[in-house]
């Protein structure tokens, strides 16, 4: 019997009267990794904003080492050891390494001024004993997103971290910097540092965790070993209730051509590039980050300037200049990045849907009743949780937001669909939700490109894929030959484990 | 899933609650402490004299709230303004000849004022959108280009028109309201709709809000983003006409000096975030007439004419930290 390093006795969270954590019990055992899954708004961030502190529990109590502790801010949570790693990162990204991960806690010389080289000494110290390569004078935006990460961790474990929580942190990376990022977290864990992690990737908590503990709706529902735990058993007491096939019977006999591209060339980036798409298919693009599939579909779409290839639309050459060019050719695009550059959180939902199709709802004015009417129907259809449809969409779950911006894509009407990671960081169910709208499109004759890194859903989806290594298309795989083994080994050159 | 669909009577008040009720709110308190200190306050001539005193600010930060909405910001206004009623009182002399200008040559110096204002204004929006240079750069760049331009061209001095028409078109008034605000109003309904119910609106907010989201949605940006500063510009040359009839000359080193601080401030007091994304016509043409409530209080009370820039100020300061607590 392993010491438990933080127990929780009857911990609930109320805001505003309504009830987020129903009395949670959990101990937290020295030197283990515990999984912590459930969907959007099933507890797991409240639960962990609680033990770091950003929220105080309305009832319970916490105890570190057997003794009650209070937690009323972050810095009494660094100070018992407990350190969160945000989804979105913390790091100021106009200052160097060192200078994030001393942010707040600067050493100074005796003089009063800043001892750098002492921050630094200890920055190279930490971020060695990660086998992390970085230079701890390098800008913070010159690093990619698993380097980031990584400078997150050192921050964490500069102030001698005890329990390391970790918010959705395999999101964003490759499948080859989640093997590092897990193997750092064993070495992590062999030291005695404690880990909590969150994650939608249910594959990789049962890869990771020693424990899982599954929480529904604000209350704990099981905490088994994780070895006890298929991946299907996570998901079904996750859902509470069965689950059928999350993925949609494939489809066949796809009609003629639709889109074809003809040696695109973006110099650097996408190097001769050619693919045909046919009416009502599902072609899949896999591929490591960086290796050129968001860049193809940025092309497509006009963002980025090719210097060479050809787009033709059912058979007819078409110039895209921008944006507003493949939009007229009939080509919609959902992009990764949510916020960044699919919706506007600041505006309602009914603004966001018809952001790109607003043309249709023009009578001289906006004709602000069919604009609505057509909300309120995406909003049943995709069954978006929403309490209106002037509700401002900052205030929806990842999930509901990701459904608005597919909406969004759709409303103009397109005939090719191009969807960059659809499923990034949202739950179970709407993801099942996604995959079945993708396919009712299909179903429609709408031609979709299906990106993702997911190979699951990949697999799952397409009847074709492609697949991309260092901006150019290294192979096509059909059928049963849609194999993660197949893909990883296009995807990487290296025959080996997937 | 289920979601309420609001009578248009609320979705109206909640419409309004967002985007007015608060300097709507201020505005009647200011009304009501103003009625306190002086009774002269509520007479239908000391209120018609603040409307007057403040359109022409407000015309110009009407203007003024397209181009915060789409994350921009107009520092140039001001001296715009002074170039702008320079030229036109120049035309005007010239057109009128010896005798003085009339209707035709009034009519012709309004014209070539609106169209310099467009101008104006629009070279600000290609050195933005097509130079590529940051909006508080660019027009802090035109506010002295514009201000040097006028004293060159006036040899730092007035100009002064010759008609004896131009003056009484300053004072005029139409069912008792002077003709300003009568324009004032009048421009505020036209830019409503085109904020509100038009696809450019909704694309300035859009723009402003996340470019790049913008970018994404098809929306050509540079274009939105220019058309906010001929926007302005436009409502420069309006309100140079009628300032400058008002006053029959303009002085080149002091006509319109401040006057960007003023349409800025007129617009955060009603309830528009320098940040963009969103806003609201009414809330500017609210914050205008707070503004204008205020001068006219101090005056009343007898504040020393030297106390009521800080007043203001403070006044700017507490209105975007009542906004944020709300």
């Amino acid at each position: 019997m392993a010491l438990a390093l933080v127990e929780t006795e009857n911990i609930g969270k109320e805001f505003s009267s309504v009830r987020v954590l129903h009395g949670i019990t959990v101990e937290v055992r020295t030197g283990e990794i515990l999984g912590i899954i459930g969907e959007n708004g099933a507890g797991k961030s409240t639960l962990i904003k609680i033990l770091s502190g950003i929220y105080t529990p309305s009832e319970g109590r916490i105890r570190v080492d057997g003794q009650e502790v209070a937690i009323r801010s972050p810095e009494d949570a660094k100070r018992l050891g407990i350190r969160l790693i945000p989804q979105e990162f913390n790091l100021v990204a106009d200052l160097n390494v060192y200078e994030n991960v001393f942010l707040g806690n600067e050493l100074r010389t005796r003089g009063g001024f800043l001892f750098k080289k002492e921050m630094i000494r200890r920055t190279v110290e930490v971020l060695s004993s990660l086998k992390v390569q970085v230079d701890p004078l390098a800008r913070i935006d010159s690093l990619n997103v698993a380097q980031k990460q990584m400078v997150e961790i050192a921050k964490a474990l500069a102030f001698d971290a005890r329990l390391l929580i970790m918010d959705e942190p395999t999101t964003v990376l490759t499948r080859r910097e989640i093997d590092l990022l897990f193997e750092r977290m064993r070495a992590l864990k062999a030291r005695g540092v404690t880990l909590i992690y969150i994650s939608h990737k249910l594959r990789e908590v049962r890869e990771i965790c020693d424990r899982v503990m599954v929480l529904r709706d604000g209350a704990f529902i099981c905490l088994e070993e994780a070895s006890a735990l298929p991946i299907d058993e996570m998901a079904r007491r996750m859902v509470g209730r069965e689950l059928s096939q999350v993925f949609p019977a494939k489809r066949n006999g796809p009609g003629e051509v639709a889109l074809q591209v003809e040696g695109l060339t973006v110099p650097g980036v996408v190097e001769d590039v050619s693919f045909e798409l046919r009416r009502g298919e599902i072609l899949g693009f896999a591929g490591l980050g960086g290796s050129g599939r968001t860049e193809v579909a940025e092309t497509i779409l006009g963002v980025r300037h090719m210097s060479h290839g050809r787009i033709r639309v059912d058979g007819k050459p078409v110039q895209i200049h921008g944006p507003p060019d493949a939009v007229k050719a009939g080509i919609g695009y959902l992009s990764e990045d949510r916020q960044g550059a699919g919706i506007l959180t600041q505006l309602e939902l009914v603004k966001n849907i018809s952001l790109v199709s607003l043309g249709k709802y023009l009578r001289g004015l906006i004709d602000r009743r069919r604009e609505r009417a057509a909300a309120e129907s995406y909003v049943a259809r995709f069954s978006i949780r929403a309490p209106a449809v002037d509700t401002r969409l900052e205030f929806l779950s990842g999930g509901n937001q990701q459904k608005v911006s597919l909406a969004k894509s759709i409303d103009s009407d397109p005939r090719i669909l191009i969807v960059d990671e659809p499923t990034r960081g949202i739950d179970v169910s709407a993801k099942r939700d996604i995959y079945r709208f993708v396919h009712e499109l299909a179903d429609r004759g709408i031609s979709c490109i299906f990106i993702s890194s997911e190979l699951e859903e990949v697999i799952g989806m397409c009847s074709r894929v492609l697949v991309m290594r260092a901006g150019r298309l290294v192979g096509q795989l059909e059928g049963e030959h849609i194999t993660e083994e197949e893909i990883m080994f296009l995807a990487t050159g290296v025959k080996g484990e997937a | 899933m289920a979601i309420a669909i609001p009578s248009s009577g609320r979705a109206l008040l909640g419409r309004l609650r967002t985007q007015a009720l608060a300097p709507l709110l201020a505005l009647l308190a200011l009304a009501v402490i103003s009625a306190l200190i002086s009774p002269y306050f509520l007479q239908v001539q000391n209120l018609l004299n603040i409307l007057r005193q403040v359109s022409y600010a407000g015309i110009i930060a009407l203007g003024m709230t397209f181009v915060i909405i789409g994350g921009g910001i107009d520092l140039s206004v001001g001296s715009m303004m002074a170039l702008v009623g320079a030229m036109a009182i120049g035309v005007l002399n010239a057109a009128g000849g010896d005798r003085g200008g009339g209707p035709g040559a009034i009519a012709l110096a309004a014209a070539a004022a609106v169209l310099f204002g467009l101008v104006l204004g629009s070279a600000n929006g290609i050195a933005i959108t097509k130079g590529g240079i940051a909006p508080f750069i660019v027009t802090l760049g035109t506010m002295a280009i514009f201000r040097s331009l006028t004293l060159w061209y006036r040899d730092a001095g007035e100009a002064r028109s010759t008609s004896e028409l131009y003056g009484g078109l300053g004072m005029s008034t139409a069912l008792g309201i002077p003709t300003p605000v009568w324009v004032w109003l009048v421009l505020a309904v036209l830019l409503n709709v085109l904020l509100n119910n038009t696809r450019y609106g909704r694309h300035v907010c859009a723009v402003g809000s996340n470019e790049k989201v913008a970018q994404y949605a098809a929306i050509r940006i540079d274009r939105v983003r220019f058309v906010t500063y001929a926007i302005v510009g436009l409502m420069v040359g309006v309100s140079a006409v009628l300032l400058s009839a008002r006053l029959n000359s303009i002085s080149s080193t002091n006509f319109g000096v401040n006057l960007e601080l003023d349409a800025i401030a007129a617009v955060i007091i009603g309830g528009t975030p320098m940040t963009g994304g969103r806003g609201s016509i009414w809330g500017t043409v609210m914050g205008a007439i707070i503004l204008g409530i205020i001068n006219n209080m101090l005056n009343m009370a007898q504040v020393s004419p030297y106390l009521q820039g800080t007043v203001k100020g403070l006044v700017i300061i507490a209105a975007v930290f009542i906004q944020r607590k709300l």
